[in-house]
């Protein structure tokens, strides 16, 4: 689903953000990504959205080269991933349901498709009953859980998530980490940066650990053979 | 996408704009009267012209040339040049009034006619009365008329009578230029207040955008209630403009009337033509759609989302 190929990454202020990094995650998989902040965590998940492009390397998500993408081409490219942030980017003049409709309207969904879509993703989060209600009258956790709702209201097969939890408490950060895990029982690839460790140890899924750019441990190892014998 | 599921989402587009513009009356209306005020001085120009050209509007039938043959050429050949200028496309009518017919004619009507009857021989030559079409009255065309005439050896004189209504028809084409270009001028301001009014609402609602280029928006779907809004815009400032010109009407209708009672007429000022009305709203429609097209393409590329 996600493949790295000695991807780097450095920004326009000349900060080396991702220092050859190599690693894959299969159709389906859960993958945690740990590291301290500026580890670089969120770059591989900016790079995965196509948010950035690497400097060095190639960027593989469902098959396709992010580097050969057009521009015109990047919105369809996004269509098929879910992104949930740690601010959760929701509108706040706008009602949860249109906050969770957004994917499916830009899509071109017909309404009364959208409509059942919006009310099953919230049914999945369990925000049922919520649709009308501002994002600002939600509580915090209920708000990412919006977010999440957003990300996963188009059925997309690849889920990313850029520390879901770092505004929740403990007992919120797991109820999220659950729901994550029950979208990977149903075939969705989910990718998870986080650094609450004792959360990664708890759901024991496998690790990319990042430090200073690069990745810790074996990783690399798992390269499948398309891109070894490149 | 099935065209059903498109309409819904240009009706979608446009009723969000719609409910915009209206949460912002203030502001809205303003931009409005801005835009409104910039179409109304052409359409305003532009009904003076046609006023102008409907007042005077028998001037043009007015205008005739008289084309004096020496008096050596006789009356055969005066009926030889008036079928021959009778030809030409901008003629409508040659008239042959013949030497003697001219005698008679100024016998009955001046009061001379005992005076004449002293005269031995008729002084007057054979004459051609030609009276231009009146698309051809503008002065340069009734110039070129003469020239084609005074080129005959057997003319005498030219004259273009009512020389006053072709310096008319002159002031006329000056103010349909000066139409043009006040038109022009001011079709550029709405271009840019609506250009200007969509790169700030652009600005306020960048976070949406960003959100929405996030989750697989294209930058046509982004777009689209930008256009929807200057299109309302448009629209909306082209209304406000016939309505300030039909009080304008309104209010001068009276006075106009007056005035032209004056003149022993009873001319009253009209009102645009439907068609005119159409024009007006279209180009409304048109500046607000590429105001906004122009600034939306623009201010929305330099928007993309961020993690």
């Amino acid at each position: 689903m996600i493949i790295f190929d000695r991807v780097s990454k450095r920004y326009a202020n000349g900060r080396e953000a991702l220092n050859n990094v190599s690693f894959n995650v299969h159709n389906g998989e859960m993958v945690f990504l740990t590291g301290r902040s500026g580890a670089g965590k969120s770059t591989v998940l900016k790079l995965i959205a196509l948010l950035e492009r690497p400097t060095r390397g190639n960027v593989l998500v469902n098959g396709r080269n992010t580097h050969t993408l057009r521009p015109r081409h990047i919105p369809a490219f996004r269509r098929h991933i879910g992104v949930v942030f740690q601010d959760h980017k929701l509108l706040p003049d706008r009602p949860v349901f249109d906050n969770v409709a957004l994917p499916l309207a830009v899509a071109a969904t017909p309404l009364r498709e959208i409509d059942k879509r919006v009310r099953a993703a919230l049914d999945q989060v369990g925000l049922l009953g919520k649709e009308r209600l501002l994002p600002l009258e939600l509580s915090v956790g209920e708000q990412q859980r919006v977010g999440i709702a957003r990300a996963v209201v188009s059925k997309p097969a690849l889920l990313i998530a850029d520390e879901p939890t770092g505004n929740l408490d403990p007992d919120l950060s797991r109820e999220v980490m659950r729901l994550f895990r029950r979208f990977q029982d149903v075939g969705v690839t989910v990718v998870v940066a986080t650094h609450d460790l004792q959360l990664v140890h708890e759901f024991g899924q496998r690790v990319l650990a990042l430090e200073a750019g690069q990745l810790l441990g074996g990783a690399a190892d798992t390269l499948p053979s398309v891109v070894a014998t490149r | 996408m099935s065209l059903a599921v498109s309409g819904s989402r240009h009706l979608q587009a446009l009723l969000g704009s719609l409910g915009r513009l209206s949460r912002s009356p203030l502001a809205t209306l303003l931009t409005l009267l801005v835009i409104a005020l910039a179409l109304a001085l052409p359409a305003a120009l532009r009904l003076l012209v046609t006023n102008a050209q409907a007042a005077t509007g028998n001037f043009a039938n007015a205008i005739e040339l008289s084309v004096y043959l020496k008096t050596d050429v006789p009356l055969a050949k005066g009926k030889q040049l008036a079928a021959a200028a009778q030809q030409r496309a901008d003629v409508a009518q040659v008239q042959l009034i013949s030497a003697e017919q001219g005698l008679e004619d100024f016998r009955r009507y001046s009061g001379f006619g005992d005076a004449l009857a002293a005269l031995k021989e008729n002084p007057l030559p054979n004459m051609l009365h030609v009276r231009p079409r009146p698309e051809y009255a503008s002065s340069a065309a009734l110039e070129a008329l003469r020239h084609y005439f005074t080129a005959w050896p057997e003319v005498d004189l030219v004259e273009v009578d009512s020389q006053w209504v072709m310096r008319f028809n002159a002031i006329l084409d000056v103010l349909r230029q000066l139409l043009l270009i006040a038109a022009a001028l001011l079709g550029a301001g709405v271009l840019a207040v609506v250009g200007n009014t969509i790169r700030l609402e652009i600005a306020g609602r960048r976070a949406e955008i960003e959100v929405t280029k996030l989750v697989g928006g294209s930058n046509s779907f982004v777009r689209r209630p930008f256009l929807y809004t200057g299109v309302l815009y448009g629209l909306g400032g082209a209304l406000l403009a016939w309505g300030i010109v039909a009080l304008a009407i309104a209010v001068l209708g009276e006075s106009v009337a007056n005035l032209a009672r004056l003149y022993g007429s009873r001319y009253v000022l009209t009102g645009p033509s439907l068609e005119e009305v159409g024009v007006l709203l279209g180009a409304g429609v048109v500046l607000g759609w590429l105001g906004a097209w122009l600034s939306a393409t623009r201010h929305l590329r330099s928007i993309e989302p961020r993690g």
